[in-house]
């Protein structure tokens, strides 16, 4: 009779165990906690477009850092500003309506409005975000005739508001500012395009998609010109190669987009990913598509990096902290690199008596 | 047909349920009875503004930067020990100095340390880093290995302070009517707080373990024994409110600001001279390296008072 009577009283136990237990998963996957684990998502297919989202990581609200001025009071952004007016771009943005509220609009609210003129393009237009309709479908297989497409709408409506004319995803993040020191060094009447460079089937190389590419002002005139002219046809869906192959067609030169020290500047994923050694396997695509000789670990990236891939909603708002918020007063970055001579004396001129030097100091 | 056996299992999983839900709840409201009585005592420490730095003698910034000298404390366990040589290489070179202190170091402490004692651990790194480095530094900070720490900013909020006041500093909670400051974000103390502290420790009976019946956190233990000594934890903020020692690692805080404040534009949920950060792996470590020292907008300049030298030989930062 003793015996079973503890037999209950284990089953009892055991029950009101499981029965607490329970309750707390239950009540944290209803809570939609996701662990602080990341899963590894290596992207197999270097033209491979994102599923869209895994899991539940989607941010409701917005986040403006950008609020309050007076965090800031100790800034000097004349150089950047000054640059604003100099280097010209607009950007547009590949998205779809699906995208719109998941990730377009995280990218609204964070880099998008540094760019000179931005332009959100989506196969239907929307007049709330606001967004181009470019009246193609969704999709993988659709990814070339919306780049074409928008470029053509960015040629017949906005040629003459910039220079340089951007192509981003919704998950890639921009500094705007970076773009601008790159392109200050070039002439937007040369037939150029800069981005990160891969090797394989273009001579020239071509720029990843992901990444984003930048055309020169030339360079969009020629593209918009080879579909007239029947040089350049939608030959694919690959959209960088048959891009990058279109770009050789018209003689627009694959430009070289690294920093003053060899330094990538165009990323094809986050940062972890390139500054981690052993990271990205030795078998991954990565390693043999990349023009120049890839590396890992802090010489990876660029300080003045330029872009970032497979920029997930709440990376994106890191990112915009890391670059634009956070930083280590007083310090003296290494890297300490110089303006074009012919800005510099612009600068020069427009603060008359003041020595552009110091002016400079840390960039 | 329901087993006696099973009836009963069933009964007491609907125990189980309900005494986690009744748990639970309690939590949440002393959490919350917490966070009120939080605004009434809070003892608040902000960084130099424009004003105070018009009272600094005419020393060169580079030589203002030297007369703050920071002995960084990592304390760990065991396993820590091996992560060291590669956690050494992030943020840690940017200290003073900086060592590792783990439960293995028998030779350190005479006795061995119990694996769950936390506090005993604590008590002797101070009293051991007090004896061994008092003469050369001002300020010791102490953090968890997963912990990631922007020393110039630290330097920056401490530099107007005077080290031979009680500096006790971090991020701080209230129990009770104790407040002291979260281990996850990092302790700062002065040398006099270190001086009192070592004064008090010297006689083994001050500072006991205070445990009851489940152990005491370590973190509340030093609180309750630099209180004995007039030393009085202080929450550190931005010249905003802004907390600067988080116990928490930056996306964890992005997330939390987005779902606590859905409507359309809101202030950023970090602030600009942010300490800390905890909860972080080795590589994201790496990480932030770039992301704080390198990363950064070409064109933004800044009139900052300090300057601070990167590290010799290093290409992470």
């Amino acid at each position: 009779m003793a015996s079973k009577s503890w037999l209950n009283f284990l089953t009892f136990l055991c029950g009101s165990a499981i029965g607490f237990f329970l309750c707390s998963q239950l009540f944290s996957i209803l809570l939609g906690q996701q662990s602080n684990n990341q899963p590894n998502i290596l992207h197999n297919d270097p033209h491979a477009r994102h599923s869209d989202d895994n899991g539940g990581n989607h941010l409701e609200g917005q986040m403006n850092f950008n609020v309050d001025a007076s965090q800031h009071k100790d800034e000097n952004t004349d150089i950047a500003e000054h640059l604003y007016q100099k280097v010209k771009i607009l950007c547009w943005i590949m998205t779809g309506p699906q995208n719109l509220e998941k990730k377009a609009k995280h990218v609204k609210a964070t880099w998008a409005q540094r760019c000179n003129k931005v332009l959100f393009m989506s196969s239907e237009e929307n007049k709330d975000f606001p967004t181009v309709g470019l009246k193609t479908k969704e999709g993988r297989d659709q990814l070339y005739w919306k780049t074409i497409k928008a470029f053509h709408y960015v040629h017949d409506h906005y040629l003459e508001d910039a220079d340089w004319f951007m192509k981003a995803d919704d998950d890639t993040y921009v500094i705007v500012d970076n773009l601008r020191w790159l392109l200050s060094k070039h002439d937007p009447k040369d037939p150029i395009y800069f981005g990160r460079r891969f090797k394989p089937y273009v001579k020239q190389g071509y720029m990843s998609g992901g990444a984003g590419y930048v055309l020169s002002k030339e360079a969009l005139k020629r593209f918009v010109d080879a579909f007239k002219t029947d040089k350049c046809t939608h030959s694919s869906s690959i959209e960088d190669l048959a891009m990058g192959k279109c770009m050789e067609i018209m003689n627009v030169e694959a430009g070289d987009s690294r920093d003053t020290t060899g330094k990538e500047t165009f990323h094809p994923f986050v940062p972890e990913h390139h500054l981690i050694k052993g990271y990205l396997p030795r078998t991954f695509w990565y390693w043999n598509y990349n023009y120049y000789p890839p590396v890992e670990g802090p010489g990876c990236c660029s300080d003045l990096a330029i872009s970032f891939h497979y920029v997930d909603s709440t990376t994106m708002y890191e990112l915009e902290y890391l670059v634009y918020h956070l930083r280590p007063y007083g310090y003296l970055y290494r890297y300490q690199p110089a303006l074009p001579e012919n800005i510099l004396k612009e600068i020069s001129q427009a603060n008359k008596n003041e020595d552009p030097k110091v002016k400079l100091g840390n960039p | 047909m329901v087993s006696a056996s099973g009836a009963l299992f069933l009964k007491g999983m609907l125990l189980g349920s309900i005494s986690w839900v009744l748990i639970t709840l309690f939590g949440q409201i002393h959490i919350r009875h917490g966070d009120q009585t939080r605004d009434h005592e809070h003892h608040h420490l902000r960084p130099p503004n424009g004003k105070d730095f018009l009272n600094i003698s005419e020393m060169p910034f580079m030589e203002l930067g030297k007369s703050i000298r920071v002995f960084c404390i990592i304390l760990g366990e065991t396993q820590d020990e091996m992560y060291w040589p590669i956690l050494k290489e992030t943020w840690p070179k940017h200290c003073d100095k900086a060592e590792l202190y783990a439960t293995k170091n028998d030779n350190l402490f005479n006795i061995r340390i119990e694996r769950n004692d936390k506090w005993i651990q604590m008590r002797k790194t101070y009293k051991h880093v007090f004896e061994k480095y008092g003469n050369n530094y001002n300020w010791f900070f102490l953090a968890l290995p997963t912990t990631f720490a922007v020393i110039e900013n630290l330097k920056y909020l401490l530099f107007t302070r005077d080290a031979s006041q009680p500096f006790y500093l971090g991020h701080t909670t209230v129990s009770g009517d104790l407040e002291y400051v979260t281990v996850e974000g990092g302790i700062v103390l002065s040398i006099e707080s270190m001086t009192r502290l070592h004064r008090l420790l010297n006689n083994s009976e001050n500072c006991a373990d205070q445990s009851v019946i489940w152990k005491l956190p370590e973190d509340k233990q030093l609180a309750i024994c630099l209180k004995q000594a007039g030393v009085l934890a202080e929450n550190a903020e931005d010249n905003q409110g802004k907390d600067v020692f988080n116990t928490k690692p930056v996306v964890y805080l992005i997330q939390k600001y987005m779902s606590n404040n859905p409507q359309q534009v809101v202030e950023g949920c970090c602030s600009d001279m942010a300490i800390t950060f905890n909860g972080l792996t080795l590589q994201k470590m790496e990480v932030m390296m770039y992301g704080v020292y390198r990363l950064r907008a070409f064109g933004h300049h800044y009139n900052d008072t300090l300057v601070f030298l990167p590290p010799n030989g290093s290409e992470n930062d």
